[in-house]
């Protein structure tokens, strides 16, 4: 009886172990994913839920506020850390991140899952995905379609003692500006009006100093005016391009319209300072990503009816927005790079994709934007639609954050720190990033 | 008889022998005491080298080449001094050093004044004496993460206190005026965080200094008829400014350094204004990634901080030796 006893203590004991080793491998089976902190990622973190629930891999999150986030992962990334087996990186790191190894190589892993690019929005594919631009070489699957876009308080708009006021003003109704002028005009007419008994203000733009605030708001106003990169025909020839008359004109119309138009304060804003603006009723106008669209629509306070939205206004010299977003990609330094894979793979999915941009994040497929339905969806859809066609991005060479630094410091000097002129400002950035490309034997 | 006597009882040499043992090095035959005092303390030393001499030359030898952090497989080369020729020639770096400079003496100007004045008067015994010693202290105590925050919403023009109380002293509106958005102002604003939040140290330096200062000399002094200012330039200041010059010393090469206000209230802005040279090389070091040129730079603000240092510390010592 004792050795039966002991034998069936010694067979319970064994069972437990494996039960026990059996629940350890399932909980040890689980991917870490870094983004930003920010209203997509919370829809992600729902959606995900779909992928543990079907492939039973447990996924984590690291998300990183926007100030710090190129900080915290690039540091992670150039330290060859092993926190991050998927990471949703800005668009401009792709260069930095194919050339320094730290992304997969995805276009076998495309060609062996059926997954095409071209399945994808043309200007996510560019912007996100590929290393050298315009070439098939992929390292990220785009995964949240971003531009900068405008929303404005429809009640405000509404109101029929404004609208009369604006229109024996400036000759033309109040309505969603069509160009940058039209826009600085609205802002002008809201700055310092008492509404409902408040204070309110023009509009909220961009002009953070510290990370890419300023630049991701004063290139939507320099590619309207004539600004470009380099020459069309000569890559990283600047003089006359970056420097130009009419860029030099659209960096003064950005100084000019936070001279005028903004709250007082504004001086060091970025996404989270515009939201904050908008939010507590300041101002008419603000200037920020489409990510944010989905949750300002919800807002109790400015939400629904008393919110409109439109697209980032031409300029003399053209009509762009600036691109946003990001692609998600397989971090080289990943122990679990199959089980990353298995996460792209399913996210890449129609059904996954079209759940995506029904939970706020902005689907990148060609399934999800050019399904009929699509532009009713929302009341930011058409817009985000129409920005999308019109996005130019900022240097993705693998020197972007030396570019970026150099652009934050001469605009910043320049409209907030009232230093020179425009001229002088963008003068100083091409010496800046000729001295950059030299330096990148790019030159 | 002897021997059982001497089993039973040691005789005066066993028992001076029992009480000083012998030395280690005949415990650990073969080696001498000093190489054993290496031995135990050579542990230390490789940490201390490893940790603070290594990186020190390290950066040093980074310094002369085309390093960078991120992309270790990229080919170095030797840049000889040309990092060095391009920091001391380059003038963004030099509006750096001149915001850090500014700040770094506006600084030390007020927190000294402030802080020795503030530890001469509760150095008096008076009722609540020691709770208010602490709420003086409370600044010093809170991170500076958290000092930088609140203090970005004091300075809030619309709805901050800090408009709130000095805009109706000055006869303007709150929203009138920015702390941080403003070029003139922007500098003072991080001044004023600073002041508040460190000026207790300096107090707490001082007070040490004042408390060290024999009551004979005060006693002497009243014999001699000396009036309390007299008493006060002649015994009090003398006898605590080795002290205060401590504070100083203390204050400066934190303040050379000084990193986190600055980048949580202003990042630097607006433009460049604020730019400190720590923020300079943080974004040299690891935004841009120019791991060489960031060394260089870092050798060139180590070498004036020590240089100035060791100038101050001379001028310390032959002050205290009076």
């Amino acid at each position: 009886m004792k050795v039966l006893l002991r034998a069936a203590f010694a067979a319970s004991g064994m069972l437990a172990l494996c039960l026990s080793s059996n629940g350890a491998a399932a909980q040890d089976k689980s991917l870490t994913l870094c983004w930003a902190a920010w209203d997509p990622a919370n829809a992600l973190v729902e959606l995900s839920k779909d992928f543990t629930a079907k492939s039973g891999i447990a996924m984590k999150f690291e998300f990183v506020p926007w100030t710090s986030y190129a900080d915290r992962f690039l540091n992670e990334l150039n330290s060859r850390g092993k926190l991050c087996d998927l990471i949703i990186g800005d668009s401009q790191w792709v260069g930095g991140s194919a050339e320094n190894g730290h992304y997969v190589k995805l276009n076998d892993f495309f060609e062996k899952e059926g997954i095409s690019m071209n399945d994808f929005a043309p200007a996510t594919v560019v912007g996100y995905s590929e290393w050298p631009k315009n070439s098939p070489n992929y390292w990220a699957l785009p995964a949240m379609g971003d531009a900068v876009g405008w929303t404005y308080r429809k009640d405000w708009f509404e109101r029929p003692e404004l609208r009369a006021e604006f229109k024996t003003k400036y000759g033309r109704e109040l309505d969603v500006p069509k160009t940058y002028d039209e826009l600085k005009q609205i802002a002008e007419f809201f700055q310092g009006r008492m509404i409902d008994g408040k204070k309110v203000y023009g509009a909220s733009i961009y002009t953070e100093r510290g990370s890419e605030g300023i630049t991701m708001g004063v290139t939507n106003v320099l590619y309207d005016y004539g600004f470009q990169y380099d020459n069309p025909k000569k890559p990283y020839e600047m003089k006359g391009f970056v420097n130009s008359k009419d860029a030099a004109a659209g960096l003064e119309f950005y100084k000019s319209l936070y001279d005028c138009c903004t709250p007082p304060g504004s001086s060091d804003g970025y996404m989270a300072e515009g939201l904050d603006a908008f939010k507590s009723g300041q101002v008419a106008l603000q200037m920020n990503f489409f990510a944010f669209f989905p949750g300002l629509y919800k807002d109790p306070a400015v939400g629904g009816k008393r919110i409109g939205f439109f697209v980032n206004p031409a300029g003399p010299k053209g009509h762009f927005a600036q691109l946003g977003g990001q692609g998600i990609s397989v971090v080289s330094y990943s122990d679990k790079k199959q089980d990353a894979l298995a996460y792209i793979k399913w996210f890449a999915a129609t059904d996954v994709q079209k759940k995506w941009w029904s939970l706020g994040g902005y689907s990148c497929a060609k399934a999800v934007l050019d399904d009929p339905s699509f532009p009713a969806s929302a009341p930011f859809a058409q817009q985000f639609l129409d920005s999308m066609a019109i996005v130019k991005d900022f240097w993705a060479e693998p020197a972007y954050a030396q570019l970026l630094q150099a652009m934050q410091r001469r605009t910043h000097d320049y409209v907030v720190a009232d230093k020179g002129t425009a001229q002088e400002a963008l003068d100083l950035l091409v010496k800046d990033w000729t001295s950059v490309f030299e330096e990148e034997n790019k030159l | 008889m002897t021997e059982a006597s001497t089993t039973s009882r040691p005789g005066l040499v066993e028992q001076v022998i029992r009480r000083h043992p012998d030395p280690v090095s005949v415990r650990f035959r073969g080696l001498s005491d000093r190489t054993i005092a290496w031995l135990f303390i050579s542990p230390t030393i490789v940490l201390l080298l490893a940790i603070n001499l290594f990186p020190l030359l390290w950066t040093v030898y980074l310094s002369f080449t085309n390093y960078r952090a991120n992309r270790p497989n990229a080919e170095l080369r030797g840049m000889g001094t040309t990092y060095y020729e391009q920091i001391l020639s380059d003038p963004d770096v030099w509006e750096s050093m001149q915001a850090t400079a500014h700040f770094v003496i506006a600084t030390i100007a007020i927190e000294t004044v402030l802080g020795f004045a503030i530890a001469y008067l509760i150095d008096r015994k008076f009722r609540g004496h020691a709770f208010w010693t602490t709420v003086i202290l409370i600044p010093m105590m809170l991170p500076p993460a958290v000092v930088g925050n609140f203090w970005k919403f004091l300075y809030q023009p619309q709805n901050g206190l800090f408009n709130a109380i000095v805009a109706p002293v000055l006869g303007v509106s709150p929203g009138s005026f920015q702390m941080l958005g403003d070029v003139q102002l922007a500098p003072w604003s991080i001044i004023i965080v600073d002041v508040w939040m460190w000026t207790p140290y300096v107090v707490l330096i001082c007070l040490a200094g004042l408390r060290s200062i024999p009551d004979y000399l005060y006693e002497a002094a009243e014999v001699d008829r000396a009036s309390p200012l007299r008493q006060f330039w002649s015994v009090t200041l003398p006898m605590a400014l080795p002290f205060i010059m401590l504070a100083v010393l203390f204050r400066g090469i934190e303040n050379f350094k000084m990193f986190d206000l600055v980048n949580l209230l202003t990042s630097g802005g607006p433009g460049s204004t604020t730019e400190v040279a720590s923020i300079t090389l943080k974004r040299a070091a690891f935004e841009s990634w120019r791991t060489g040129y960031a060394s260089a730079l870092a050798v060139i603000l180590f070498v004036t901080v020590f240089g100035l240092a060791n100038i101050y510390v001379k001028a310390l010592n032959r002050v205290k030796q009076r």
